[in-house]
Order: structure tokens, then sequence, then C-alpha cells
């Protein structure tokens, strides 16, 4: 019923057809790219290791791909920050 | 000197097999003389599919293992005088076979016909590389999904890696209505992100699993829509221009209502 609604609103963004485009786009940047999921989860788990020593970030919501448009391909962060740290507090320190 | 085309799609069930036949028989309707290969070793079902499952005597690996020629293999099929059938071993494994026997095998048969079709197993093991190996040109089969888009871009990449480019693509099980409703992808949608050329689009219909049950061929159906698909595919693999199908069925409740109250 919702989905009924939702076209008669015209919100065809959400259609399965343009979501299944959207996940198709983005898996096959990855396949092309050669980028297993095991370099992204590293890639990842260093990323909030460095980020970490400046500000308190949401380590669940962080999210790390790989988007493209026609020429390149680009690593995109999305990474929540919770809080600033006033001074840098290496964990070696 | 016949060209050797070969069937793939990386995914399994997406209609290789059908798509096989019905070219094969499509091009044989016309005059062609055609020669199926099913590469599918271990899993063999072109046979089946083309109702020629009672007449297997030899085999492919018979043939590359030097136990017969492959005159003596070839069955002839019952419709078409110049439709003929090399069917894939079924007691044995796809390693019986190797690239270099198949490049050899193809090599041979192709003096012999106009077109060889190669029916490719799903994977991109042994039996992809056996199906690839002597073939010219490649026909990839996808279906409107995201596994199956997905696969047959990684195809297309392995293909071009063994100097196949250009391969062609058929979109299967196409379902006009819901990419209206905004529920499947569309052909421009998967042209779009392939970057690949269209060789044909054949809807959904149900006259195909009517006809493989039978173990015919629905390109000799002259009135089903997936019969005319298939019959575009084979004239455009002869090189003539045919213009895109408008598969924009008009079976939808409100076309009907339209034209129950005489608006068209």
């Amino acid at each position: 019923m919702l989905e009924f609604i939702n076209r008669i609103f015209g919100r065809e963004n959400h259609s399965s057809r343009n979501v299944a485009k959207e996940r198709l786009r983005l898996v096959l940047v990855h396949d092309r790219a050669g980028v297993s999921p095991e370099l992204l989860q590293t890639l990842r788990i260093e990323l909030i290791q460095v980020i970490s020593n400046y500000m308190e970030i949401d380590e669940n919501a962080l999210e790390v791909s790989l988007d493209s448009n026609e020429s390149q391909v680009a690593l995109v962060a999305n990474i929540p920050v919770k809080k600033m740290k006033r001074t840098m507090q290496t964990e070696t320190a | 000197m016949g060209e050797v085309i070969v069937i793939t799609s990386g995914k399994g069930g997406v209609g290789k097999t059908t798509t096989s036949a019905n070219l094969g028989a499509g091009l044989a309707s016309l005059g062609n003389r055609v020669c199926l290969i099913d590469a599918d070793i271990g899993l063999r079902n072109l046979d089946v599919v083309m109702g020629l499952e009672n007449r297997i005597v030899y085999d492919l690996v018979d043939v590359t293992g030097g136990n017969c020629s492959f005159r003596k293999a070839l069955i002839k099929d019952k419709r078409f005088e110049n439709l003929f059938l090399l069917p894939a071993a079924q007691t044995k494994d796809k390693t019986a076979v190797n690239p270099d026997q198949m490049r050899a095998l193809t090599e041979e048969i192709k003096g012999d016909f106009d077109y060889v079709i190669v029916d490719c197993p799903a994977g991109i093991e042994q039996g992809f590389r056996n199906a690839i190996a002597g073939a010219n040109q490649a026909i990839v089969v996808t279906t409107p999904e995201v596994s199956a888009v997905r696969d047959a871009d990684r195809i297309i990449g392995l293909l071009e890696k063994e100097d196949l480019r250009e391969p062609k693509l058929v979109v299967n099980r196409m379902r006009y209505q819901m990419v209206k409703h905004g529920d499947m992808m569309s052909i421009d949608d998967i042209i779009e992100i392939l970057a690949v050329d269209l060789i044909g689009v054949v809807p959904e219909d149900e006259q195909v699993v009517v006809s493989t049950n039978r173990g015919e061929m629905v390109v000799m159906n002259d009135s089903s829509r997936s019969g005319q698909a298939y019959r575009n595919i084979v004239r455009r693999i002869r090189g003539e221009e045919v213009p895109m199908m408008n598969l924009d069925d008009e079976s939808g409740f409100f076309s009907k209502l339209r034209r129950m109250i005489g608006l068209k």
C-alpha cells in the first residue's frame, strides 16, 4: 500500500527499479576496481584509528565506499562526528 | 568458413541454453548450416531443450578424446535438415576437455558450417574457458536483475581479456509492465551500465516454457512474442538491420479498460 502511495506521489527515486540500478552501479564500481571487501574493511578500521586521535566518531554509522562518475573512481567516506577533541591524544603517547 | 559464436552469461539460469537452441534453429530455418555444441560437460541440457535426448550415441568428449570423428557424433535435428547438435558428455566433468582441444575442434567443424554456436556452462572456470576458446564472437545473455547484470559485466571483462571484443548483449525475460511501474530495470538502464551493444530483447513469455516442455524451440512459433524476438536476433546475426521490437505490451488493466470503453 505504501508503495502504491509513493507511486501516486511520484517518488520515483525509491522505486525498486532505481534501487536496483543504484545497487548494481555501486557493486560494479567495486568489481571493476578489483577492491576486495577485506581491503575496504581494513581501510575502515585504520581510518577509525587515525580519526579517533582527533575527534570522537560514530563508528557504527561510518560508511566507506567507492563511487564513480564517467571518468574517475572516488573513495567516499561518510564519518559522523560526535565530538571534537581539543587536544590531540595519541594512543601511544 | 563459418562463424563460431559462444553464448555465455556467467550466472546460471538466465537462458543460455534456450537462447542457443533458438538462435541455432532460427539460423537453420533461414537456410544456414548450423552446428550447436553443448559445452556444459557433466550437466548436458541442450539435447533436452531441443528434444534430441533419445538420439545421443557419441558426445563431445568422445570427439576430443579421439574415439570418433565429429561428423559421426553429430545428431541431425528432426525439423531442420541443416541443424546439428554435438552433445556434451554427461558422465565426465569439465576437465575432460581443455581449451586447446576445443580450439582444434571448432576449427575443424567451422569448415563444414555457416554458424557454430557454443552453449557455454555457467561460471568462469574451465568450462567457460573451453567454450570461448575457439569462438570469434560472443553473445552475453542476461536478465534484468542486479545479480545477472553484475555477472554479465564480469564476463564481458573476461571476454575482452581473451580478445573477444565487442560482445553483443541479449536481455532475456524482460517484463515491460514491471519497468513501466518502476519495478524492473529497463533496457536503457542496463545498456548504460554495461556499455555494450544490444543485439536483442526477449520478453518474458509462457510460450517458452510450453515449447521447452515439448522439446521444441519457440522461434518456430509464429504467434509468440519471444519467438519474434529470437527471429529478430537471428536476422541481426546475419547482418540485417532490424529495428528493436516495441514490446510495450498493452495488456495492462488500464489499457484493457481504455479499449473496453472505446478510447482506443
